[in-house]
Parts: structure tokens; sequence; C-alpha cells
């Protein structure tokens, strides 16, 4: 079986994707190991505002359970509440023979060259488990970080809901100032079972040298739930990443939301796929995206309606606020029964004159209304959250906004 | 309080107000009549001076400020406000925000005293939750837009249709407020707040004393005086024939 899968990833190893500019993996090194550290404070100041930017809270205050990645090396990772497992996923393999169960099952090891990467040269990523009938609101951080120029990060990040159990994530990828280039490959198989519920909040802290490659799926069973929202406000090199979530149970839900402010050169290609398989399943992609200088953004929705009385929706709306910048919105919706419903909403436009005068008429100066303006558009009510997190998350998202504002 | 002289005014490079002159003293309140397109909204945005309002000619005075080269926020800042027949909706800003930044704060939270505040307009804690003007109907749009207006407090405030598109009910509620925001409430000398109110129902009038009522024609105001009197023959006699007679007999 392993055979099997080395196999395969050897022969997808030149494989092109299907989506995205082609990137040279062999220009990038595989980086040093780190020493680990004791607890999550010991990481040096210089970098605590990486972290801080990416979500993760260097206290672990507010958090059932931490683990931080730099570079190739796990240097920490530990959780504080009983019914939940987190540790990196190399180990996990090695603790876990049924884990061969889980890995590559939501995503093919030769989609492309990124995953056969992946295979061939993994470098940890995190594991984590809420066992069946454990709901841990306070949610577990991980962070993976890159410290070192010109290497790659190959991660394989495996999330399990057990039966009945409740998992809040926070994902927080940063890199550090000194860090010119670097590569991202994240694999992530997400399983939601029966009854239970995922919430998934990442936050993308990249820098204008980096490529990044995630490669995303997510299974959910019956009556569960997943609910992912994503935050990208700094440049990035270039980003494709296309999640996408099957729901095979009967009513599975899966929300996905995403907010995307590109500036500079950054260039991104962002989607989210639902399949809905289960009868009664739903599905809702909504995602926001600013594009300013000469950033380039193509924003993707897509459901796949296979099951009876499925419903889909895809709301995507895009501003532009510059003339040298573009946006492709991509909606797509596929039915292949009678029985399902499926829409789509799509708007891509600048900041309307008389919103701003409004403002301006409430006693605000041009600039101000035009940051008002911005923050609503992006501001989309967070839902699904435990309500302590859905605060931390709008401030984190308040934090990537003030920052690039 | 408002002093309009000569006043010519271009919008796409259409003249649309000319040679205009008025004059609002503190404590008045004024009503401008008129047919569509005579250019009343016109007046009114260019007093809050928007920018698609090109004043050719003539001056603005507030508060003895020449104002005229003022942007919007420097007006509102000196005590403008305005209530809008049309407001633009906003998407991810709810009514709530609006009504923190009218009082002046860039962030904030729905709180008790936005609650009580809002109470008075029949204005539920789920409608400050919503989007602004995203949906709303033409009754709560005019409730909305006098919410703002109380936050904000202006000492001179314009209203566009206060009164256009709402239920009985809330005609009276909406002219309550008014007379509140226009210290219509206290003795004539003690009112120091200022309007100039937009009607084209004239409902609003029965809750709401005005002092000067004015009609505008072709872009200027054609003729002026007691608010019962211009109301009256506009009734009976239309526009034109009112501006008419008043201009033969010097009757208003």
């Amino acid at each position: 079986m392993k055979e099997d899968r080395i196999e395969r990833a050897e022969r997808a190893r030149a494989k092109k994707a299907a989506l995205g500019e082609d990137i040279a993996i062999e220009d990038y090194g595989t980086g040093k190991e780190h020493d680990a550290l004791t607890s999550l404070d010991e990481i040096p100041e210089e970098y605590k505002q990486n972290l801080l930017d990416a979500g993760i809270e260097p206290s672990e205050r507010e958090r059932s359970g931490s683990f931080l990645q730099r570079d190739r090396s796990v240097i920490f990772s530990k959780v504080k509440y009983p019914g939940l497992e987190l540790m990196s996923t190399t180990d996990a393999i090695e603790k876990y023979g049924w884990l061969k169960e889980y890995l590559w099952k939501a995503i093919p090891v030769d989609q492309d060259k990124y995953t056969a990467e992946v295979e061939l040269d993994q470098t940890h990523g995190y594991f984590i488990r809420s066992e069946a009938g454990s709901k841990v609101t306070m949610p577990v951080q991980s962070c993976l970080f890159i410290t070192s120029d010109k290497i790659r990060q190959n991660v394989h990040n495996i999330v399990i809901a057990e039966e009945n159990s409740e998992l809040h994530l926070i994902t927080g990828c940063a890199v550090s100032h000194s860090v010119s280039s670097a590569l991202h490959l994240g694999v992530s198989e997400f399983y939601v079972k029966k009854g239970a519920k995922i919430t998934f909040t990442m936050i993308h802290s990249w820098s204008s040298g980096v490529e990044v490659r995630p490669r995303s799926a997510v299974v959910i069973e019956d009556d569960g739930t997943y609910v992912s929202n994503y935050i990208l406000m700094t440049p990035v090199k270039s980003l494709q990443t296309y999640p996408t979530t099957y729901c095979v149970g009967k009513n599975a839900r899966a929300t996905s939301q995403s907010i995307v402010y590109a500036s500079g050169d950054t260039k991104i290609d962002v989607g989210s796929r639902a399949v809905l398989q289960g009868e009664g399943s739903k599905a809702e992609i909504i995602s926001r995206a600013i594009a300013t200088d000469n950033a380039r953004i193509i924003a993707r929705g897509d459901v796949i309606g296979e099951a009876a009385n499925a419903k889909g929706h895809i709301e995507c709306r895009g501003l532009m606020l510059s003339d040298t910048a573009t946006i492709d919105s991509i909606p797509e919706l596929k039915a292949t029964r009678r029985d399902l419903e499926l829409s789509h909403e799509a708007a891509v436009g600048k900041i309307a004159e008389e919103e701003i005068q409004y403002l301006m008429a409430r006693g605000l100066s041009e600039d101000e209304a035009t940051s008002v303006i911005i923050r609503g558009f992006l501001n989309v009510d967070i839902t699904g959250l435990p309500d302590a997190l859905a605060k931390e998350t709008k401030k984190m998202f308040d934090m990537s906004l003030e920052k690039v504002m | 309080m408002l002093k309009i002289k000569n006043l010519t005014v271009e919008v796409e490079g259409k003249e649309i107000i000319r040679d205009l002159n008025l004059n609002i003293e503190s404590g008045e309140v004024h009503v401008l009549f008129g047919p569509n397109g005579c250019g009343k909204t016109t007046l009114l945005m260019t007093i809050l001076g928007f920018p698609n309002y090109k004043v050719k000619k003539g001056t603005i005075t507030f508060k003895g400020v020449d104002i005229t080269d003022f942007t919007t926020n420097e007006r509102v800042k000196l005590g403008l406000g305005m209530s809008f027949q049309h407001p633009p909706e906003i998407r991810g800003v709810k009514l709530g925000d609006m009504v923190n930044i009218a009082l002046g704060k860039k962030e904030g939270e729905i709180d008790e005293s936005m609650i009580e505040l809002a109470k008075r307009l029949n204005i539920a804690v789920e409608f400050l939750n919503r989007d602004v003007n995203l949906g709303f109907s033409g009754g709560e749009v005019k409730r909305s837009e006098i919410l703002q207006l109380l936050a904000q407090a202006p000492d001179f405030i314009m209203f566009d249709e206060p009164d256009s598109g709402v239920d009985v009910e809330n005609i009276e509620l909406i002219g309550k407020i008014m007379c509140e925001l226009l210290d219509r409430n206290k003795l004539p000398s003690k009112r120091e707040r200022s309007g100039l109110i937009i009607t084209h129902s004239g409902f609003v009038m029965h809750y709401i004393k005005a002092d000067r009522a004015h009609v505008m024609l072709n872009g200027r105001i054609a003729c002026s005086g007691m608010p019962d009197e211009i109301t009256k023959r506009i009734m009976e006699d239309g526009f034109e024939r009112c501006v008419e007679l008043c201009s033969v007999k010097g009757a208003c």
C-alpha cells in the first residue's frame, strides 16, 4: 500500500498543477532543523509579532493546545485539554497504524507535483483529533512558520473530529522578515465524522517573496458540520489553492468564507469547491476580494450537486481599488439531478462615490469614509464559531486590516 | 444662520440653479415647495457640498463663515446635517455603525444609549444590526435617517422628502422628532437650530410648523411667504399660478 503511494507520487513528480503558474520546487532547499521549545513563549522576541500577526497567541492564553512548526522542525506541540490529541503527523503515522486509512484519502497523492513532493519529502505537519463526544470550544492553535531563506516547507496535516465531537482550530501561516523567498506546500485533510463539527480559521501572513500551494480537502459524514474562515491580507508572490469539501453524509453542512486583500504584485488564485453527495447536504461559499496596486486575483467558487434535496449557494464579491489590478470572478454550478437547488451571485465593482459622500455627510473625511466602506465590504458575518472564538476572529481580522490600510 | 447669495449651480455642465437667494435665520424653519426637477434637491446637495454640484457663481455663508469651497465633512463639522431622500446602501456597514459615526465615534458597539435612541423611532435592536439601507422599506429609510440625525445633532438640518413613502402612524412620529431636532418645542425666542424641509405632499407640515415657505421654479425661488397661505395657493391653483398671483398682487 505504502509502496503504491510512493510509486504514484514518483510518477507525478513533474506533473504540473491544473491551476496556477508552475513553480520549480528544486529552487528551494530543504532547510535545517531547529531545537524544540519547552513553552511557546520561548520563541525569540523577533518572531513574536510574526506569530501574533498570524493569529497565534505565544502566551497560549485561551487556547486548548498549541503546535508550532519552524521550517522543517516541530518545535512545540502540547495539548492542555482532555479529549484532544495533537502531534506531528510523522509521529502520528508511526503511532497509529490506522492513520493510513486517512492518509491521501481526501486528496490524491498524484494530484500534481506539489502533492507528490509532500509525500516524497514530507516535513511533518500537524495531526489533530478530537475524541468521540468531546467538545472543547476553546480553539487549538497551529502555526507553520518559515524563518530560513530559500527553503521549502512540505507539511501534511490531518484533522479528525470523531463522532459527535467538536474541534476548533486556528492555523496561522507566517514568515519571518529575514526571508526573501520560500515555498510552502501544505496538504490538509479534514475528516468530520457523524454529528461532529470542525471550525477552521486560517490566517495567511506571508510576504512578497513567498510562493504557496496548499492542497486541502474535507470529508463530512452524516449531520457533520465544517466551517472555514480564511483571511489573507498581506502580499504574497503567488498563491494557488482550491480546497474541496465533500459533503458525503446525509445533512452534511459546509460553510466557507474567504477574505482576501491583495496588494503590490500579489498573484492569487483562490477558490472553494463543494461536492454535495449526501441527501439534504448544504454548502455555502462566500468570498470577498479586494485588489489594489498591480494585484491579480482569481476568485473561484464551484458547487456540484449530486444528491436529493442538496442546496448550494455561492456569493462572490470583488472590489477594485486600482486600474492596474485585476479580479476574475468565476462561480460555477453543476447539477446532476432535478431535486436540488444551486445558486450564485457575483459582483465586481469600485467604491461608489455616493457611498463616500453619504459617510462624509455624517462627518467623515474622504479617507475615513473609504476605509469604512472597505472594512464593511470585507465584513462578512462569522457564523458557526463559539462566541469567544468569533470575537477573537473578528479581532484578528480587524488587526490584519489595520496593517494594510 | 444660512445665507445664500446669487447662487448659480451646474450639474454635469447643465445649469440647474440660477441666481438664487435665500436667508434662514437662527431658530427658523423654512419649507421648500416646487415641481419635480425645479432644483430643490440640487440646492440641498449644493449646501451640503457634494462635488458633482458645481457652484459657478455666488456664495453660501453658514454661521458667518463662507463655506462655498468647503468639503462636505468640513461643513458637517460646522453643524450642517441632512436627511437623504434616497441614501445609498452600504454593505457591511450597519445602521448602528452609522449612528456611531454620526455621534463622532469611529468605532463602537451598539450600546444601551443607542438602543434607547432607536426605541424613540420605533427601531428595534436587530434593525441596528442590519446593513444600512439594504432592503429597508421607504418608511425605514426615513426613520434611519432621522435616527442618525438625532445622534449627529446638527445646528442646521435639511430634510429631503422626510414624509415620502411613510405610513400615517410613522409620519406623526417623524414629525414629532423633527420638531425636537429643530427646537420647535421651545419658545420662539429660545430656538437656536434651523432647518430647511423639502416636501412634496406637505403631510409632515401637519406636525411641524414652519416659519416661512418658498416656491422654487426653474432653479429660482419664485415666491416666498407664510407657509399656510403658500400651501393653500399651491393646492388650489398649482405652482405656476401661485407664483403668478404672488408677483401680481404681492399676496404672499
